[in-house]
């Protein structure tokens, strides 16, 4: 697996003093290592989430390119980039993101029953198993905490076994313990199966799980270490 | 395809109340459409029935009974009438230049009394003449009417086979009828022989035909005219020919029933467009309702890799089949309405009214629900668009 980004911006319209738009990410080019967690940190409003989206798949860009093993995700079509997403991508984003009229386990699932691909139901008992949630597999989200929710869809994306999986403040309704349980579940995932786990967080516990961090500020990115 | 079915049959299944709603508003349309269409279509083939009984040109009947109306009663109601002319009547109408058939019937009126078991509307008819009831009688009965046999209308307290006494008589019931939607449904038909029997029966019981006794009598002449010819000229050389009787144009009798039926037609198919209309509005709003309460859900199907096709796709798809449940419980509904107060609905209207059989019913019932699929998925179209364009970027950044 091979990803980068090619000169990415994203501009926003946003009236200031002498320009009518600002960069919420300024032009940047960036490669994410095959296998190892990779940490993006930075203050809120950085433009951590814009960059992560963009990277994902899920926003273009203003300017620049992002490759997936040679191919251009913005220059394929709707249908084409959403079935590359959904064989090679896994996403956990910031705010909840279940659907209330499935239960957790068919949440978990759901990803491979949209393309018809075999269910990795294997893979969804182990990693909820991990992740501390195997009794609640039958609930429904509703009826889940916030940080039960949040490990959901962690879950969700590990189970599917995504080449890259993108996590945007995936601890930040955790407590310290549930936060190295999640963090630790990152780290296998990407020693064992040699995938690549690009981490949106700006607490320091992460670092210690991280082969590689950026960080991120008024748009622009530095590498950490 | 089948893979977001599964996934559109589930949020259906466990948002019941949600699905309930859009049912239930397609419920309305469904039963606007199928109630409507049957009632109009009942009547329009009343009308046709009628007209195929009446399938004669020009009626002669005795004076009196056109003044009473009692004939164009006895046709749309089924009330028992009779009046009677000198059977010669049909004779002098053969004479009459322009005359193509010319077939007699009789009436009379059986009693609620100890001599008959019904009181109800006989009619005398001569099968080998007869050009309107008979072609009927014989789509269920294959052989001619014998002597003291009767064949019943459909609305008609008799079986095949069974016994009926008027006036001392005994008469065999030998074939039902078909429904005609019409004043004939209630009525026993016989031949001329028969006919003339139970007249001397009725005399002797004191039920007087109010002619000379000694010759025989009729009701009715039925006219076919001569193709080519004037109708409204037959009609007059026939009134001036043929005394204390009087010739009158079927059509006339017919317009009235069909100015009613358009009249009626008119109203329901217009409290058709106005529920439906009314009905799909409400489907809209309620659609664009929903965008907002689903959008979440959509930005996370998004998220999670799905097309805007595949997006779109399950939102026409739960809408249809949503549309589909209320089609089908509209359909039932309005059947429930429908059928068992028929009787209701027909002597209300005062119309000639013949349900469809049960195929065409059936067949409307199915298009009903279809067209009430296509409905529903057609007021999401606008919600299936804006919840496949959605932006998971946006809409999962907006807090929890
Ligand atoms: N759709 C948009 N239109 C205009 N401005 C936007 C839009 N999306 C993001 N921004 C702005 O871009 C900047 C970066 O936003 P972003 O969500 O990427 O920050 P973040 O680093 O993820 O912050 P946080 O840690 O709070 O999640 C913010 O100033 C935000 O207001
Ligand atoms: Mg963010």
């Amino acid at each position: 697996m091979m990803f980068k980004a090619e000169n990415i911006s994203k501009r926003y319209f946003r009236r200031t003093g002498s320009a009518n738009y600002f960069y919420a990410v300024c032009p940047l080019s960036l490669e994410i290592m095959a296998c190892g967690v990779t940490v993006l940190a930075g203050r809120s409003g950085s433009g951590k989430t814009t960059l992560l989206n963009m990277l994902a798949g899920l926003l273009a860009p203003t300017e620049g390119k992002v490759w997936l093993d040679g191919t251009d995700l913005y220059s394929l079509d709707d249908k084409s980039l959403s079935r590359l997403r959904s064989e090679k991508m896994g996403v956990v984003p910031q705010g909840r993101s279940a659907i209330d009229t499935l239960t957790v386990m068919e949440n978990i699932l759901l990803p491979a029953r949209l393309y018809g691909r075999p269910e990795p139901i294997e893979a969804a008992r182990q990693w909820m198993e991990q992740l501390g949630i195997a009794h609640l597999a039958d609930a429904r989200p509703a009826e889940l905490s916030g940080g039960e929710l949040r490990r959901m869809a962690i879950a969700r994306a590990l189970a599917q076994a995504p080449d890259i999986l993108f996590a945007d403040e995936p601890t930040g309704d955790l407590d310290d313990g549930n936060t190295h349980i999640v963090l630790s579940a990152f780290h296998d995932f990407a020693c064992i199966q040699k995938k690549a786990v690009f981490v949106v967080s700006h607490e320091s516990d992460a670092f210690q799980y991280a082969d590689k961090v950026y960080r991120m500020d008024g748009g622009q990115v530095d590498i950490m270490h | 395809m089948s893979k977001t079915f599964s996934l559109s049959a589930k949020n259906l299944i466990r948002k019941p109340g949600r699905t309930a709603i859009l049912a239930l508003l397609t419920a309305f349309l469904a039963l606007a459409v199928f109630g409507g269409s049957v009632v109009v279509l009942s009547l329009r083939s009343g009308l046709n029935s009628l007209e195929a009984r009446l399938g004669a040109d020009i009626i002669l009947v005795p004076t009196e009974a056109q003044s009473k109306v009692s004939f164009q009663n006895m046709f749309l109601q089924g009330t028992t009438g009779a009046f009677y002319m000198d059977a010669s009547a049909l004779e002098k109408v053969t004479e009459v230049e322009g005359v193509e058939k010319a077939a007699p019937q009789t009436f009379l009126a059986s009693l609620k009394a100890d001599c008959c078991s019904i009181k109800i509307q006989v009619i005398g008819i001569d099968p080998e003449k007869d050009f309107t009831v008979q072609p009927w009688i014989a789509r269920s009965l294959t052989k001619e009417l014998g002597d003291m046999d009767v064949a019943v209308g459909c609305k008609v307290e008799a079986n095949v086979g069974e016994i009926i006494r008027l006036y001392e008589q005994r008469c065999k019931v030998v074939a039902r009828l078909e429904a005609t939607g019409t004043g004939l449904d209630t009525a026993v038909y016989c031949n001329m022989d028969t006919m003339n029997a139970l007249l001397k029966a009725a005399e002797e019981k004191g039920v007087s035909h109010k002619i000379e006794s000694g010759s025989d009598v009729i009701s009715a002449v039925y006219i076919k005219v001569k193709d080519g010819c004037d109708i409204d000229a037959v009609n007059s050389r026939l009134n001036g020919h043929i005394r204390k009787a009087t010739a009158v144009r079927t059509r006339s009798m017919i317009t009235g029933v069909s100015d009613s039926l358009a009249g009626v037609s008119r109203t329901v198919s217009g409290l058709i467009v106005a529920v439906w209309m009314l009905a799909f509005i409400i489907l809209l709003l309620a659609f664009a309702l929903i965008i907002q309460e689903r959008a979440r859900e959509f930005a996370v199907l998004r998220l999670l890799g799905s097309s805007r096709r595949m997006l779109s796709r399950m939102v026409l798809t739960e809408s249809a089949l949503c549309g589909l449940l209320g089609g089908i419980a509209g359909v039932g509904l309005a059947a429930l309405l429908l059928f068992p107060f028929s009787q209701l609905i027909e002597s209300s209207l005062r119309l000639p009214y013949l349900m469809p059989d049960a195929g065409k019913t059936l067949l409307l019932a199915a298009g009903t629900a279809l067209l009430s699929a296509v409905m529903a998925a057609l007021a999401s179209v606008a919600a299936a668009y804006r919840l496949s364009r959605i932006d998971p970027g946006t809409v999962l950044r907006e807090g929890n």
